[in-house]
């Protein structure tokens, strides 16, 4: 109750403690409320570890999970014209990019990568809610072409995760566009015979729901994520009445033949595997883990900037996977495609 | 009665004064007042002429979604012969927000469809304001697929708010609806000429309008979302439709700039609600105009100029 208790010792605490104690170290699940180390929670894929939910997950975190050894290699996406109608609502859309970036340190709403799965080379696409909550725009159309096409010149299958509030209004027309212009980035890969596999984690909604998220050839989500076109405030405003429970939830959207499969998040790599391996004709995956990586230590440089790949650990060696020699196109693939043995 | 709408104010004020002038004639022998009258009509042409000359892009808004604006129907009525509706998605049930079927275009066979809005508070209700659910999308697709086995050309009308946001539209899956309808767009192996004759509201006007040609009418809009939409969502005020309409670039003008449409269809002076038929005739002339451009091209280069326009699309923004 004096000088010391009430101004220097929060002083000299705030001085020392901060730097020691990351705010950001524990997480409360927006769920059931339990706090989360971090560590646990990004081994647990940002799942919660009491109650299961499922948090949202960078393209970055994910494809670290999901390629063999979290090796991957980043597919240049054109860059569109920026703020192509010069847009300004209460803050300038520039601005808006700009902040965007700087808080998520990404460069726009999508992440592409090819890489492989258990030893199975694919493309996969990533959205990124967090970047302007994954928004629709002319970037985002351009990374879906940019991933088909690279999954056509390559004859890999395509696996996106979709995750978006919608069409981006700052580009206003433009971003509608992206509708039909993704769509053509499907039959591209619908013409060269090639697996598109989608993933619809919380929440997919509006125009993206209307366009690529809902024409794949197998449709796995997330649990309890939120998958529809009109979101459910606007249909409570609409009809006035109160909307059931789980309305527009992945569950739902199962029962009611949207949807092939709900699948918890942990077990979705797997699954993944086992579908475009049975869609390529390949024979089954080894079981297993990967050979443990090279004895000298791995560099494991961040991957800052594009085109970076993530440590090579746990690769085998440039040598063609055995259970893959069978079939000559993708022995040829996972050969040329490898990153560099060291 | 013309419906005015708010800025027309001071139109409707002469405009009204004229019918008076006349009323009063028409009561009173004798008494000339088709001097006065006329000065008034010139003046209201003058009004009329400078209104619409510039109507800002909320303005527009305004009028293209005027009751009165000729809607699906009207066009299918005045420009096609023997129209033979087809109705259903053989799925679940027939959605009248969407109209379509066979046809013949001043003498070529086609398929039509369209969003039908009604026009009058009964036909509006049973149409559902032209806003489609799952089956709409399906029975398009239906439709899509006949004009594409036996040949015809598709013409589409786009007039639509939007999709409708119910909750039975969204169990029966209209995302996926509006998806495969797009899909179908640009599978088609026929000519696909489109024109948006009032509102282009969203993926539910995409669902239509994935075309080879694409006109316009001159004082119609297209849009990803509703200005009182973004309004509510980017300014959270709803009615800061104005500033929105603005930045959305929703107008033919603007949309002909970015390249996302092909033809502006001029309307007659004051909207086309003014003089339906001259509107719809002008847009019977464009549809034309497009078929025609499209007329030696084969399937293949058909479906190809539709992936090329639409992978194309925005790469130059409003700037170039």
């Amino acid at each position: 109750m004096n000088w010391i208790t009430n101004y220097v010792r929060p002083k000299i605490n705030s001085l020392f403690s901060r730097r020691e104690v990351p705010e950001n170290l524990w997480t409360k699940c927006p769920e059931c409320g339990t706090m989360l180390f971090h560590r646990e929670l990004r081994d647990n894929l940002n799942v919660c570890s009491a109650c299961d939910h499922h948090m949202s997950i960078t393209p970055r975190d994910r494809f670290a999970t999901l390629f063999d050894g979290g090796t991957f290699v980043e597919v240049k996406v054109p860059d569109p014209v920026t703020d192509p109608l010069q847009f300004r609502d209460q803050k300038r859309y520039g601005d808006r990019l700009k902040t965007a970036q700087r808080q998520t340190g990404e460069h726009e709403a999508m992440l592409v990568a090819e890489g492989e799965i258990g030893r199975t080379p694919v493309v996969a696409a990533a959205q990124d809610f967090s970047f302007m909550a994954g928004s629709m725009g002319m970037y985002v159309g351009n990374a879906i072409i940019a991933a088909a096409e690279r999954a056509v010149k390559l004859k890999r299958p395509l696996i996106l995760f979709s995750a978006a509030g919608g069409a981006r209004m700052q580009e206003g027309i433009l971003s509608l566009m992206q509708m039909p212009r993704t769509t053509v980035a499907v039959d591209m890969l619908k013409d060269a015979g090639l697996p598109y596999i989608v993933v619809l984690t919380h929440p997919t909604t509006g125009g993206v729901t209307a366009s690529y998220a809902m024409l794949g050839d197998v449709h796995i989500s997330e649990p309890n994520a939120l998958i529809c076109f009109a979101g459910p405030r606007v249909i409570e405003q609409t009809i006035r009445e109160k909307l059931p429970e789980g309305f527009q939830r992945a569950e739902y959207l199962l029962d009611h033949g949207m949807l092939d499969r709900v699948t918890h998040r942990k077990q979705l790599r797997q699954e993944l595997i086992q579908i475009t391996r049975m869609l390529l004709g390949l024979p089954q995956a080894v079981a297993g883990d990967l050979p443990a990586p090279d004895p000298e230590p791995a560099p494991v440089p961040l991957p800052e900037p594009a085109e970076a790949t993530k440590g090579d650990t746990g690769k085998t060696p440039a040598a063609p996977a055995p259970d893959e020699q069978g079939k000559p196109g993708a022995a040829v693939q996972a050969a040329s495609t490898k990153p560099p043995a060291k | 009665m013309t419906n005015y709408l708010e800025f027309e104010k001071g139109l409707a004020e002469i405009e009204g004064k004229a019918e008076e002038l006349r009323a009063l004639a028409r009561s009173n022998e004798g008494m000339d007042v088709e001097a006065e009258a006329k000065g008034l009509d010139t003046k209201a042409a003058t009004i009329k002429k400078d209104l619409y000359s510039s109507l800002t892009p909320w303005q527009k808004c305004q009028v293209a979604r005027h009751p009165e604006r000729p809607h699906c129907r009207v066009y299918v009525d005045q420009l096609f012969e023997e129209f033979t509706p087809l109705a259903g998605d053989r799925t679940f049930a027939d959605d009248y927000a969407v109209m379509g079927g066979l046809a013949r275009f001043r003498g070529t066979p086609v398929v039509v469809l369209g969003h039908e809005k009604g026009h009058d508070t009964r036909t509006r209700i049973e149409h559902n304001f032209g806003m489609a659910r799952p089956e709409g999308y399906r029975k398009a697709i239906r439709l899509m697929d006949l004009a594409d086995r036996f040949g015809l050309p598709l013409i589409t009308l786009v007039d639509t708010p939007g999709a409708y946001p119910g909750k039975g539209a969204e169990e029966r899956g209209q995302s996926e609806a509006i998806a495969r309808s797009t899909q179908k767009c640009l599978s088609l192996g026929v000519p696909l000429a489109s024109v948006i004759i009032g509102e282009g509201g969203s993926g539910g006007a995409v669902a239509f309008a994935t075309a080879n040609r694409i006109a316009m009418l001159e004082h119609s809009i297209y849009s990803v979302i509703s200005p009182e939409g973004c309004a509510s969502i980017l300014w959270k005020d709803a009615e800061k439709m104005r500033e929105a309409a603005g930045a959305l670039r929703l107008t033919a003008q603007d949309l002909q700039k970015l390249g996302v449409i092909d033809r502006i269809v001029k309307e007659p002076l004051g909207g086309a609600h003014r003089h339906a038929k001259d509107a719809v005739n002008a847009v019977g002339d464009a549809i034309e105009a497009m078929l025609e451009e499209m007329s030696g091209m084969d399937r293949k280069a058909l479906i190809a100029d539709r992936r090329q326009k639409f992978i194309g699309m925005g790469s130059k923004g409003l700037a170039a």
